[in-house]
This record gives structure tokens, C-alpha cells and sequence, in this order.
């Protein structure tokens, strides 16, 4: 080529030049695990559900919900949200309100009439799940869906278990809850109600079932040994929530004493003043900082005009009165008796002191291990004895719906392998999103205005019935407040912020990739990630 | 254009959801999306360029570049001062460039650039524009004489000046835009007043609003959307415009790679680089500080000024330099609320 004078080179383009060998560190795409799904006890996808909803498409958010949980609009309410309490956005401005978008989806899906889409093909095996509580209902869910036959036998007149017989109407709407229900059987679930197992191994071969899942919850109300004249009304709490279900409604008086600190005592204590006590107290041995309830279950009471006793037990009843022992607490934070007495009127007095598990259907099978009254289960939700695995209330574990739901998921998964002579292996958890991943100059926090505004529709979801949950509008903003954290919200910042162009955008939902042909490694694209889905790495040599 | 908080995003989703300070977001349609978020942005800057790891000036003019060029639609000849940003992209006989490039002088990039506007003039092609780009050498010291006549004449041309406080690729001398303490090659960090010295300051942006042109505006590599908004804005007026860009050098600042984006976010928090626009020389709007940071957190991560951290004079030094940013503060009324936007 015949150059100008002077000129003894053909230009060209500095793509030539691969600026990739000077690099030591070398980004690559990560997915982390956001502290919300790690402190799911139902083990939701909680990242990714938001993700669609953020994006408007509230169906694609319920499906990615339900692939873990088959009651959203009951979870929705009644659930005590761990996973607000983990969300990195607390330290940004105020917790992400999960629980109330997963209310507002569950809700849609009802109004919409989503279904869930049954199994592709059927296993020939048959499960019998005992008990249509929230963990029993799971499990059913979640083996149907695997394509196995399943079979509920419950010893109720109606599905649910605790959270008909148990959760009080103002938490829990009953057509909330029949909906869900009915869309779990409408998947060809078969559910026997009335119909009690007194042996599972019996039961288990008339219906030649190949493996069974118990989930019997734990109903029995304990009691403590109170002298009481004959003209008193003691009763539990899980007797008196039941019979609120039922034609009968308990006859309580004008003054109830609700004995006990846990959310089983608060909902007694709620559901008698809504049945007309005019007063309703809550006599409990310890303090407030030690009740066992949950602080917002507590604080709802209060508001709602329920009294509180603190540093109490109850010595004795007579007719209209309760004779009380203040406590004072130990330098080990026991309550200790004091010797000083006062009373309290009472028309009755309701236990809320804890439930055992009824096991009188596990009577003659070999291998079963019971510790503390409850069911002692292997890893992988399994009894002692082959084929038959529990969770649920009647296990040792913190007695929530979530949990239940959650207990249904993981046996449903170990008793598919079971099935097929395997062992199921979770997935490997991914690192965990924490705060300092994040680069949170990103997320905007709220104006002064928006604050309270928001402050006012978080509450409407935590609170009673008698409130709406989100509408559209709101569910969709709330959505949107979510960091992504961990995972690639494709907001173009590594794209954009790369000096050396060394950032391919592959286009809407295919992320980005890097080009090592040019990345330095400056690091600018992980430091600038706003959700921390960016991780340096030493080059090898 | 009424815009009092110069904060006003090309996004309009904002407040309380994810990405209103982000490059993009998939949420909002791509009009409205920044034109580094775009996937086919004009990369007026691509790769194997040779300045250095994490280099804010290479950032700087991409964004100005890409947004220009989208905003001319692709009708725009730039010509470049000496200087890293010269070095590093065309090196014999490689070019970085995606674009017309041209580079003659040290001194004269914004009287070449004149000559380029009324070249096009005169071959009548008026729709292309011209840019005129430097480094705070080749603009505040060596270049100066030919940018201010620029100005006088109220030239059509685009002058951006990439300000990373130091002649840099020569090997970190200090210019008329290091700051006050900062240690370079030829302030060095010794004697009883260690690093650059206080001296009066020379705010060329002040100079420029001075000359009464149309339009000045300061940004930075950490604000995008300010810094697209502002280029964008630059190419819808004819006559002398200047925009000064604030750019981290991780080589001259003694900072990481990975610090560019922060640095340059922190020098506008801490109230040192004041970030405005200003029309027919009067100041029409400043970004307002979000997170306000004493100066002491944009020093420390820059070894330039690590001796300011190890004796009482360096103490005395940093109450003066926030003495600087608090007057900045108060001037451009960079404290004042924003307006929340609806």
C-alpha cells in the first residue's frame, strides 16, 4: 500500500490490542442467596418471585411462588415473615413488605381463578398423608405434583387443622383458606375427612400405600393443675379456638383470664374480646421482653384493648376469683415466687400453655423414636421406621404454618427419591447476599412523603380482616423495593461503567457477559453491582 | 427547560424502587433508559485502548462521547488535545476511536475545533458538529489562551475538559487544577507545607460562566444520567459551550481501580466538586448533595494526600480544604432539600 510521506504504517483499530493480559482479577457473574429465601422456613423464592411482580406480571410471580408454597393468601396473613426481618432493605430505609405483596398475589391468583398445572405424568406409587394442616396440605401439594397418587385422611369435620381450628377468623378468612385448599385437591389430591387413623401401619395396607407422611399437628391443649371450685369454667385455648368453628361458640363471661405468653394466649385473649369480654387479661409468669409471642402479635393486642399481667401465676380459682402469686425474677431470669397474693376477678380462665401431639395412631410400629412428646424425624423427615416420615407440629420444630409448609415441601422431596430407591440431594446453597455486598448507593430511599404512606399500607396487611391488603398499585411499588440482592437485576451498571468496554449485553432477560479478550480487571463493574452479583476472582496463571 | 435540581433523570421511575440511579433498568422502556444502557450504543471509545486500570477519563469519554453522537446522530467530528486521553487511544498507528478524530496541538484543541465548525460551514454540512476535548492540562494551563477566545467568539463549538487534577501521563506533575495539598511529582509530600500549595484556586468553569456564554455545566463519572442529560442538552445550542468533567485517575491519586466511580461520587458528597450548570452566565441549577460526607472520607482512599492523615499541620490542612467544600456548600446551595418529583 502506497502510504503519504512520512507515513510508514497501516492504521487500524486498537481491537488488536489485548488489553485482557494485563489483567490478575477477573469478574465473573454470580448468583448469591438473598437473606430473605435464607431465612425462609417454607423455602421460597422469594428474590425471584418479586422479580416478576416487580415487572408487573403477577402470574409468573404466583407460579414461582407456589413451586415452594401451595398457600400464598393464607401465608400471606397468618405468616410471621422472617424473611422482613432478614431483608438487607431494612438497612437501607424499611424492610421490603413481602409478606404483603405475597397476600396480594395469593389474593390475585384467588379473584383470577389461577390454577395449579398437574403432573405431566403419574408414578403408579400412592402416599398417604395424615392430617390436612398446613404441613400435610403441603406435602400433598408437592407429591401430586411429582405425580404420585396421594391420599389425606384427616380426623376433622373440614381441611386446614390449625389454621381453621386454631388460627382465629380475624387472621384468617375461612374462603381465603377453602379457596386455597380446593385448589390443592382440584390437582386430584383425595381427601377422607372424619376419618381418624388409629393405626398407620393398618391403615397404610388397606390402602396399599407405599409410603405415608404424618402430620397430626399437635391439639391436645396442655393443662396445669389449678384447684378450682366446681362452679368454675376452665378450659384450653385449643379447645375454646376450636369450638369457635364449630355451632357452639364457648360461653366465656364478661371477664376472661388468658393464661400463658405465646401467640395461642394472645389469640384466645383477642377472640374473647371479640365473643364480648369486657375485659380480657393475659396472666403471664415472666415479662414481656421473655413472652414467647410475637412482639407485633403483642403489641396488636394491646392496642386492641387486651390487658397484660406480667410476673403472675395462678395459685387457685374460686367462683369469680382467681387468687394470683406475684413473681420477681432470679438473677438467671427465672421467675420466682414471692409469697405476696392478690386476686383477680374472673368469670373464666382459659390455658394457653402449650399443646402436645396426640401419637395414639403410631401405637405397635417398630423403630419409631418419641422424645418430649414429639416424633423424632432423621434429616430427611424420616421416622424410624422405613416409609414413614412426619413433620409438621408434631415434630420438634417452632410450630408455624410456615414451618409446617415447609416440613410438607422437604419430606414431599425425600419421599419422591425414597420412592425410587434414591436419596434426594438439595442443591448446594449459593453464598449469602449479605449487606456488604451490596453497593446500596443505588436504591433510592423513600421521600419524607412516601414514608408514612407506605407505613399506613404495610400495616393494613398485618392487620385484621376488616382492612384491604395492597391494591395494585401498591403491591407493585412495594415489589419494585426490592435490592435483587445477590441476583442480576440487569440495570446495566457493569455495562455502563466498564472503562474498557469490556461488557457484552446479551439483551432483556439473557444478563451480560464479560469480554476477558479486554477486561483489566479494575473491578469497577463488581464494586459498582449494586446487588453484589459481580465476584473477583484471582486470575490463574 | 425549568429543571431547578439538575437531577432530573432521562428515567422517569424513581424514588423507593430499584434503579433510579442505576445505568439502566429493565422496568422502564429503553427511550428513556441512559445511552450506556443502550445495547447499541456508538462505543465512540472502544477497547484496547491502553490507559490504565479503572481509568475515569476513559469512563468520562465514552459517556460524553456515545451521548453526543446519539445526540447529532453520529454527525460530529471531535478533536483532542494532548494529553492521556490522546495517548492512550492513539498509539501509533492504532486508534481507539469509532468516530472522526483528529488531534493537533497541546494548546489549540478549541481553536482547531472553530476551525472544524466553520469548515463544515463552509462545505455546507452545518448539522455536524464539533467537540473539542482535553485533559485539565491541556484546558486550564496550556490550552487556556485558545478556549477563552473560543468562548469570546462564542464559537459552535463543544469544549469538554476531563479533569483529573494533574498532568498525568507524563508522569503525575501538578497542573493548575491539582487540588491544594495533593501530592504529585512536582509538589511533592515534604517540608513544612507539604504537597500542592493552597494558592487562589482557578475554577475554569467559573471562568467560563464568566465569558457569559451559553452553557456550562459541570459532572461527573458518578452521576450518569446528570452527565448524559447535560451533554445531550450542550448539543441542542449553538454557540461557545463548556462542560467540565470530573475524572479519577487511579494512577495520579494513588487510589484503586475499582474507588474511580466512588471518588469521583465522594468528591461531589464531601461539596469539593460542585456539580451545576449555568446559562448566559448565571448559575442556573446544582445538584444537590444526597449523602453529605465530611472531606476527610474523599481524601483518605487517595495516597495523593495520605500525609494530611499523619501530623497536626496535615489536621490544619484538612479543616482548610473542608473550609473550601463548605464554601462550595453555601455558594451553589448544594444542602438545600430537592424537590420531590411527583
Amino acid at each position: 500500500m502506497k502510504h503519504p510521506f512520512a507515513i510508514t504504517l497501516d492504521s487500524g483499530s486498537s481491537l488488536a490490542n489485548l488489553t485482557g493480559s494485563w489483567r490478575t482479577m477477573r469478574p465473573v457473574y454470580v448468583d448469591r442467596l438473598p437473606p430473605c429465601n435464607h431465612g425462609c422456613p417454607a423455602g421460597e423464592n422469594i428474590q425471584a418471585w418479586l422479580y416478576h411482580a416487580e415487572s408487573g406480571d403477577y402470574e409468573s410471580a404466583w407460579r414461582v411462588l407456589t413451586q415452594d408454597n401451595p398457600l400464598p393468601a393464607v401465608m400471606g396473613r397468618v405468616c410471621y415473615h422472617p424473611c422482613e426481618t432478614a431483608c438487607n432493605r431494612a438497612k437501607v430505609d424499611e424492610a421490603v413488605g413481602i409478606n404483603s405483596v405475597e397476600r396480594f398475589l395469593g389474593d390475585e391468583a384467588i379473584k383470577r381463578g389461577w390454577k395449579f398445572t398437574p403432573p405431566s405424568a403419574e408414578t403408579g406409587k400412592r402416599v398417604l398423608v395424615v392430617g390436612a394442616g398446613p404441613s400435610g396440605l403441603s406435602a400433598a401439594y408437592h407429591l401430586r405434583r411429582m405425580g404420585h397418587a396421594v391420599t389425606i385422611h384427616d380426623a376433622g369435620p373440614a381441611a386446614g387443622g390449625m389454621m381453621r381450628f386454631g388460627i382465629p377468623k380475624y387472621r384468617l378468612p375461612r374462603d381465603v383458606l377453602d379457596a386455597e385448599i380446593k385448589r390443592i385437591l382440584d390437582l386430584g389430591v383425595e381427601l377422607k375427612l372424619n376419618a381418624k387413623v388409629d393405626n398407620i401401619l393398618d391403615t397404610m395396607k388397606a390402602g396399599k400405600f407405599d409410603a405415608a407422611f404424618l402430620a397430626v399437628g399437635a391439639h391436645i391443649g396442655k393443662r396445669a393443675f389449678i384447684p378450682a371450685g366446681s362452679a368454675s369454667k376452665v378450659l384450653d385455648a385449643v379447645t375454646m379456638l376450636r369450638s369457635m368453628e364449630g355451632e357452639d361458640k364457648p360461653l366465656l363471661g364478661r371477664r376472661v383470664v388468658v393464661y400463658g405468653g405465646g401467640n395461642t394466649a394472645i389469640d384466645a385473649a383477642r377472640t374473647a374480646k371479640r365473643m364480648g369480654a369486657t375485659e380480657a387479661i393475659i396472666v403471664y409468669r415472666r415479662t414481656r421482653e421473655r413472652m414467647p409471642a410475637h412482639d407485633f402479635e403483642v403489641e396488636e393486642a394491646l392496642q386492641e384493648g387486651i390487658m397484660m399481667k406480667w410476673l403472675s401465676t395462678i395459685k387457685k380459682m374460686d367462683e369469680g376469683v382467681l387468687t394470683v402469686e406475684k413473681m420477681a425474677l432470679d438473677d438467671k431470669g427465672f421467675p420466682q415466687p414471692t409469697g405476696e397474693f392478690e386476686t383477680l376477678e374472673a368469670d373464666s380462665l382459659v390455658l394457653a400453655l402449650g399443646q402436645d401431639v396426640d401419637l395414639s395412631l403410631l401405637d405397635g410400629v417398630p423403630g419409631l423414636l418419641i422424645k418430649d412428646g414429639t416424633m423424632q424425624v432423621a434429616s430427611n423427615m424420616m421416622t424410624g421406621h422405613a416409609g414413614i416420615f412426619a413433620g409438621g407440629d408434631m415434630v420438634p420444630s417452632e410450630r408455624t404454618v410456615t414451618v409446617g409448609v415447609g416440613h410438607g415441601k422437604k419430606a414431599a422431596r425425600h419421599i419422591d427419591a425414597w420412592l425410587r430407591g434414591e436419596v434426594y440431594a438439595p442443591a448446594e446453597k449459593h453464598e449469602l447476599a449479605d449487606f456488604d455486598k451490596l453497593n446500596a448507593w443505588y436504591y433510592a430511599d423513600a421521600p419524607k412523603t412516601v414514608r408514612p404512606m407506605l407505613e399506613g399500607v404495610r400495616r393494613q396487611s398485618t392487620f385484621e380482616e376488616v382492612q384491604g391488603g395492597l391494591d395494585e398499585t401498591n403491591a407493585l411499588y412495594e415489589a419494585r423495593r426490592c435490592l435483587s440482592c445477590g441476583n442480576c437485576f440487569e440495570c446495566d451498571n457493569c455495562y455502563g461503567v466498564c472503562p474498557d468496554n469490556a461488557v457484552i449485553k446479551l439483551g432483556p432477560g439473557n444478563r451480560f457477559k464479560f469480554n476477558y479478550d479486554y477486561c483489566k480487571g479494575c473491578s469497577l463493574c463488581a464494586t459498582e453491582c449494586p446487588c453484589g452479583a459481580i465476584k473477583m476472582i484471582p486470575e490463574t496463571v | 427547560m425549568t429543571d431547578t435540581t439538575a437531577t432530573a433523570a432521562t428515567q422517569k421511575l424513581r424514588f423507593y424502587q430499584k434503579g433510579t440511579f442505576t445505568v439502566g433498568n429493565r422496568l422502564v422502556p429503553d427511550t428513556e433508559r441512559s445511552v450506556q444502557a443502550s445495547i447499541d450504543r456508538s462505543n465512540a471509545l472502544t477497547c484496547g485502548h491502553r490507559a490504565c486500570q479503572g481509568c475515569g477519563e476513559a469512563l468520562g469519554a465514552r459517556y460524553a462521547m456515545d451521548v453526543a453522537m446519539r445526540a447529532t446522530g453520529g454527525n460530529l467530528i471531535a478533536v483532542n488535545a494532548t494529553g492521556c486521553l490522546e495517548v492512550f487511544t492513539t498509539p501509533y498507528p492504532e486508534t481507539s476511536w469509532q468516530m472522526p478524530w483528529l488531534h493537533s496541538l497541546f494548546g489549540n484543541a478549541a481553536a482547531v475545533a472553530t476551525g472544524v465548525a466553520a469548515a463544515m460551514r463552509v462545505k455546507g454540512r452545518p448539522e455536524v458538529r464539533a467537540i473539542a476535548q482535553g485533559g485539565d492540562g491541556g484546558t486550564t494551563d496550556i490550552g487556556f489562551g485558545c478556549l477563552s477566545g473560543m468562548f469570546e467568539r462564542n464559537d459552535d463549538v463543544l469544549y469538554i475538559c476531563y479533569d483529573n487534577e494533574g498532568y498525568m501521563n507524563t508522569g503525575v506533575q501538578r497542573s493548575s487544577a491539582t487540588p491544594p495539598t495533593a501530592r504529585t511529582a512536582t509538589t511533592p509530600a515534604m517540608g513544612p507545607e507539604p504537597g500542592n500549595v493552597f494558592g487562589t484556586g482557578k475554577s475554569v468553569p467559573k471562568i467560563a460562566v464568566a465569558h457569559g456564554i451559553p452553557y456550562v455545566a459541570t459532572a461527573t463519572v458518578a452521576d450518569l444520567h446528570d452527565l448524559e442529560r447535560k451533554v445531550t442538552k450542550a448539543m441542542g445550542i449553538h454557540g461557545a459551550r463548556y462542560i467540565h468533567i470530573h475524572v479519577p485517575c487511579p494512577l495520579g491519586w494513588g487510589s484503586a481501580s475499582y474507588d474511580t466511580i466512588r471518588l469521583a461520587r465522594l468528591a461531589v458528597e464531601c461539596g469539593l466538586f460542585p456539580v451545576f450548570e449555568a446559562e448566559h452566565g448565571a448559575v442556573t441549577s446544582s445538584r444537590k448533595i444526597r449523602r453529605p460526607v465530611p472531606v476527610s472520607e474523599y481524601l483518605k482512599p487517595q495516597r495523593r494526600f495520605a500525609h494530611l492523615f499523619k501530623s497536626e499541620a496535615g489536621a490544619r490542612n484538612i479543616a482548610h480544604l473542608q473550609a473550601i467544600a463548605d464554601r462550595n456548600i453555601a455558594e451553589y446551595k448544594l444542602l438545600e432539600p430537592m424537590e420531590e418529583e411527583g
